[in-house]
C-alpha cells in the first residue's frame, strides 16, 4: 500500500488577522498583512496612515487585527512609528516590533519626507509599503508608483500615465539602511522568510510588497495571485534584498523570462495600450532587469574597469 | 535654586522637571534654545528621555502623537511657521486625547519674513482643541510647563505654553528652579488609562461613523469645560508647594478700577507700569491679564470685568475681516451679563514695540469715549 503523503506546512498556523475585514474580493493588500503578521507575531504595533488598509481594518470600535493599531495621518507613517517605538521603550517595552504600514501613495508621495527622515536617523522600525500602484482609497488616482501606460481616474485613457514608476527601492538604498526587501503576495514563503529575518535586525528596515488590486486594476479577483506571480516571472517586480544599501541579493531568478504582455492583458487598466507602447514597457523592464542583475553580482564577479 | 535664565530655557527646565520621556522637535527662531538645551540634557543624561531629531515640525508632532499613545510623557516647542505646519496634527493630538505639552514662541507669520512677536500664530490654532496658556515672565513659563502636564494628563487634553518672541523668549530673568523631589510629588508619572500596547490590543483612531464621532467631540468639550476650575485648583496646590499661585487670569489693581486694560503675554507687565504711572496721576486703572485663553475662563472674566465702567482690550493679533481676537472673546464673555462699553485696540503686530506710552494712549482714548464707535482702534499705525 502506498504511504499517504502529507502536506508540509511552510507558514505558521497562527493567524493575527480575522475574517470580517472590509477589503474587496481578491485584495492583495490583505494577504500581505496576513503573511507579515505571521512572521512578526502578536508583539507588534502597526501604524497605518490613510490608505485602503485604514478602511480594511474595520470601523471604530472594531478591528480585524489581533495586534494594536494606530490609525495615523496620511503623511506620518514613518514619524508615527518612530514616536511609538520611542514611547514604548520609555514606557518600559523594548521588545515590541513597530511597523509603519502604508500604501504606495503614503510612501512614494506624501509620506516620503517623513520616511526619508526616519531612514536617515536609522530609527528602529519596519516600514512596509504595500504597493497597489495608485491611490485606491480615494478612487484610483495616479501615484508616483503608477506604472507607465496605466489608466487611473486622473490619467484617463486619452492621456494615460506617461512617466515611469518611481524607483522607491533605489531611493531607500541610497539611505544605506540595514535592510531592504521586495516581496510579493504570490510568494508567501519568501515574504515570510525575509520578514522573519528583518525582525531580528536593528534599525530601519524597508519592505516593498507588490499587492494587486482587482478594483483598481480592473482585473478578476481570482487573478490576484496569478498577476503577482506574473509580475515576478516577467521581471517587472523582481524579488530581492539589499543589505546596507550595497549588498544586493536576488531571491528568485525566473528560469524563463515571460513577456510583459501576458501580464498586461489580464488588466483592464492597460486595455488601451498598443503594441508600440507595450514594446516600450518591455524595453524598460529589460533595462531595469539587467541593471538589477549587475547590482546583484558579488564584488568578485563584477567586471573591473 | 535660583538661576538667571532666558525664557526659552525656562521651558527646557520645566520639561526637565516634568521628567518628559520623549521629545521631538525641529529648529525655528526664536524657539531654538529650548531644544538645544533639552538635547544637552538628554545627551548628558540629566534627563532620561529620547530625543527624536525629526526632519520637520509636522513629523515632530506626528512622533509625539505616537509616543504619547504608547504611554510616554511628551514635549516639543516651536513657533509660527512650524506651528502652522503642525496644524493637521494639532487636531489629531486633541482628537486622540493625548496630553502632549508644547511651548510656542509667538512669532509673526510670513510673509514678509518676521521673527518678531505677535500672536497670530497661536491664535490661528485656537479651535484645535488645545489648552493655551499665555505667560508674562520666565518663572511663569517654567511653572506653567509643570502645571500644564498635570492638567493635561487629568483630562487628556494637550496644552500649549505661549511666550512672546524675544521680550520673553530671549530675556534673562531670575527664576526659581524648584526641587525635583517636590515636583515629583506634584506631578506623578504619566499613567494613561489606555495605551497602544500588544498586551491589550486596540485600534485607535479608525474610521468613525456619524454614530460615534459626535459623542467623542462632545466629550472633549465637556472635559475642556472642567479645565478652568482645575487650573485654579492645581494652581493653589502649586502655591502650597512652591509659593506661587497659577490661575486662569491675573488681576492688578482691579478692585476700584474704572477702566480695566485686558492684556495677554508680556504686554501685561508693560500695562502694569502704565497702571502705576496713571494711578499716580489719579486715574483709577487696572489690568486683567488673561493667562488661560483656551478654554476661556468666562466665569472669572465676567466677575472681574463687570465692576468696571469701561474695558479696553489690547490685541497683538487680528482676525482679518473681524476684530482683535481677545476682543471677540471678552465681548462674548460679557454679552448678556453686562452692557459696559468694551473698546478693542490692536497694537504691536510683527514685533512693533508696546510701551507704557502705548497703554497711556489707549487709556486716553478710552477715557474720552463713552460709546464704541469703531470696533478696531489701531495704535501706532504709521500714516
Ligand atoms: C493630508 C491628506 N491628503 C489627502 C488625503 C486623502 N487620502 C486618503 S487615502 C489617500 C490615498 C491613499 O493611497 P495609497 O497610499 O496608495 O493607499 P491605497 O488607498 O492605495 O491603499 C488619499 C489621497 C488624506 N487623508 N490626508
Ligand atoms: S481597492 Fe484594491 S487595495 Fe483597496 S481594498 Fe479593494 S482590492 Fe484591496
Ligand atoms: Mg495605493
Amino acid at each position: 500500500m502506498k504511504k499517504p503523503r502529507t502536506m508540509k506546512l511552510s507558514l505558521p498556523l497562527e493567524e493575527y488577522m480575522n475574517p470580517g475585514h472590509l477589503a474587496c474580493q481578491g485584495c492583495g493588500a490583505t494577504l500581505a498583512m496576513r503573511y507579515v503578521l505571521k512572521a512578526l507575531g502578536q508583539r507588534t504595533v502597526l501604524c497605518i496612515p490613510a490608505c485602503c488598509w485604514s478602511v480594511i481594518d474595520g470601523p471604530f470600535p472594531y478591528s480585524s487585527l489581533d495586534v494594536p493599531v494606530f490609525h495615523c495621518a496620511f503623511e506620518t507613517a514613518a514619524a508615527s512609528a518612530s514616536g511609538v517605538k520611542a514611547g514604548l521603550e520609555m514606557a518600559g517595552d523594548k521588545e515590541t516590533t513597530v511597523v509603519a504600514w502604508a500604501g504606495d501613495g503614503g510612501t512614494f508621495d506624501i509620506g516620503l519626507q517623513a520616511l526619508s527622515g526616519a531612514a536617515e536617523r536609522n530609527d528602529n522600525i519596519i516600514y512596509v509599503c504595500y504597493d497597489n500602484e495608485a491611490y485606491m482609497n480615494t478612487g484610483i488616482q495616479r501615484s508616483s508608483a503608477t506604472p507607465y501606460g496605466a489608466w487611473t481616474t486622473t490619467t484617463p485613457v486619452k492621456h494615460f500615465k506617461d512617466q515611469p514608476k518611481k524607483d522607491i527601492v533605489a531611493i531607500m538604498a541610497a539611505h544605506r539602511i540595514p535592510y531592504i526587501a521586495t516581496a510579493s503576495v504570490a510568494y508567501p514563503e519568501d515574504l515570510f522568510k525575509k520578514m522573519k529575518k528583518a525582525k531580528d535586525i536593528k534599525g530601519t528596515r524597508f519592505f516593498h510588497i507588490f499587492a494587486p488590486c482587482p478594483s483598481g486594476w480592473k482585473s478578476r479577483p481570482e487573478d490576484t495571485i496569478k498577476l503577482a506571480r506574473l509580475a515576478v516571472q516577467t521581471c517587472y517586480f523582481p524579488l530581492y534584498e539589499i543589505e546596507w544599501g550595497e549588498k544586493y541579493i536576488l531571491n528568485i531568478k525566473p528560469r524563463e523570462k515571460k513577456p510583459i504582455v501576458d501580464y498586461l492583458r489580464l488588466q483592464g487598466r492597460f486595455n488601451h495600450l498598443t503594441e508600440k507602447e507595450i514594446n516600450l514597457i518591455q524595453e524598460e523592464i529589460d533595462r531595469n532587469w539587467h541593471r538589477l542583475l549587475r547590482l546583484c553580482l558579488q564584488p568578485e564577479e563584477k567586471p573591473t574597469a | 535654586m535660583k538661576k538667571v535664565i532666558m525664557g526659552n530655557h525656562a521651558l527646557s527646565y520645566g520639561a526637565m522637571l516634568a521628567r518628559v520621556q520623549v521629545i521631538s522637535a525641529y529648529p525655528i527662531t526664536p524657539q531654538t534654545q529650548v531644544v538645544e538645551l533639552l538635547s544637552e540634557m538628554c545627551a548628558s543624561k540629566v534627563l532620561d528621555a529620547q530625543f527624536i531629531k525629526v526632519e520637520s515640525e509636522h513629523s515632530a508632532m506626528a512622533a509625539l502623537i505616537g509616543a504619547s499613545l504608547a504611554g510616554a510623557r511628551t514635549f516639543t516647542a516651536t513657533s509660527a511657521q512650524g506651528l502652522a505646519l503642525m496644524h493637521e496634527l494639532l487636531h489629531w493630538a486633541s482628537g486622540a486625547r493625548l496630553p502632549i505639552v508644547m511651548g510656542n514662541i509667538n512669532r509673526a507669520m510670513a510673509p514678509g519674513w518676521s521673527i518678531w512677536s505677535d500672536q497670530n500664530d497661536s491664535l490661528s490654532q485656537r479651535d484645535t482643541g488645545w489648552m493655551q496658556f499665555y505667560c508674562a515672565n520666565n518663572q511663569e513659563v517654567l511653572d506653567s510647563v509643570i502645571q500644564a502636564f498635570k492638567v493635561a494628563e487629568r483630562f487628556y487634553i494637550p496644552a500649549m505654553i505661549i511666550l512672546d518672541a524675544f521680550s520673553l523668549s530671549h530675556t534673562y530673568e531670575v527664576v526659581d528652579i524648584p526641587d525635583q523631589a517636590l515636583v515629583d510629588t506634584y506631578l506623578p508619572p504619566f499613567q494613561p488609562a489606555f495605551r497602544l500596547t500588544p498586551d491589550d490590543p486596540h485600534a485607535f483612531g479608525g474610521l468613525t461613523s456619524p454614530d460615534h464621532y459626535f459623542e467623542l467631540r462632545y466629550k472633549l468639550q465637556k472635559a475642556m469645560e472642567k479645565v478652568p476650575e482645575a487650573v485654579e485648583e492645581t494652581g493653589r496646590e502649586y502655591e502650597k508647594l512652591f509659593g506661587r499661585y497659577l490661575g486662569t487670569v491675573d488681576g492688578y489693581c482691579l478692585d476700584d478700577a474704572d477702566i480695566i486694560l485686558v492684556t495677554s503675554g508680556t504686554a501685561g507687565s508693560t500695562a502694569r507700569v502704565a497702571v502705576d504711572n496713571l494711578r499716580k496721576k489719579g486715574k483709577a486703572i487696572g489690568n486683567l491679564r488673561i493667562r488661560l485663553f483656551r478654554p476661556f475662563p468666562f466665569k472669572i472674566v465676567r466677575q472681574l470685568l463687570r465692576r468696571a465702567k469701561k474695558v479696553a482690550v489690547v490685541d497683538r493679533n487680528i482676525s482679518y475681516g473681524h476684530h482683535g481676537i481677545f476682543y471677540q472673546e471678552i465681548k462674548s464673555a460679557l454679552y448678556g451679563f453686562s452692557s459696559i462699553p468694551v473698546f478693542g485696540f490692536i497694537a504691536g503686530l510683527g514685533g512693533r514695540d508696546i510701551t507704557p506710552e502705548t497703554f497711556e494712549e489707549i487709556v486716553d482714548y478710552t477715557l474720552s469715549h463713552e460709546t464704541v464707535d469703531s470696533e478696531i482702534i489701531w495704535i501706532g499705525v504709521k500714516k
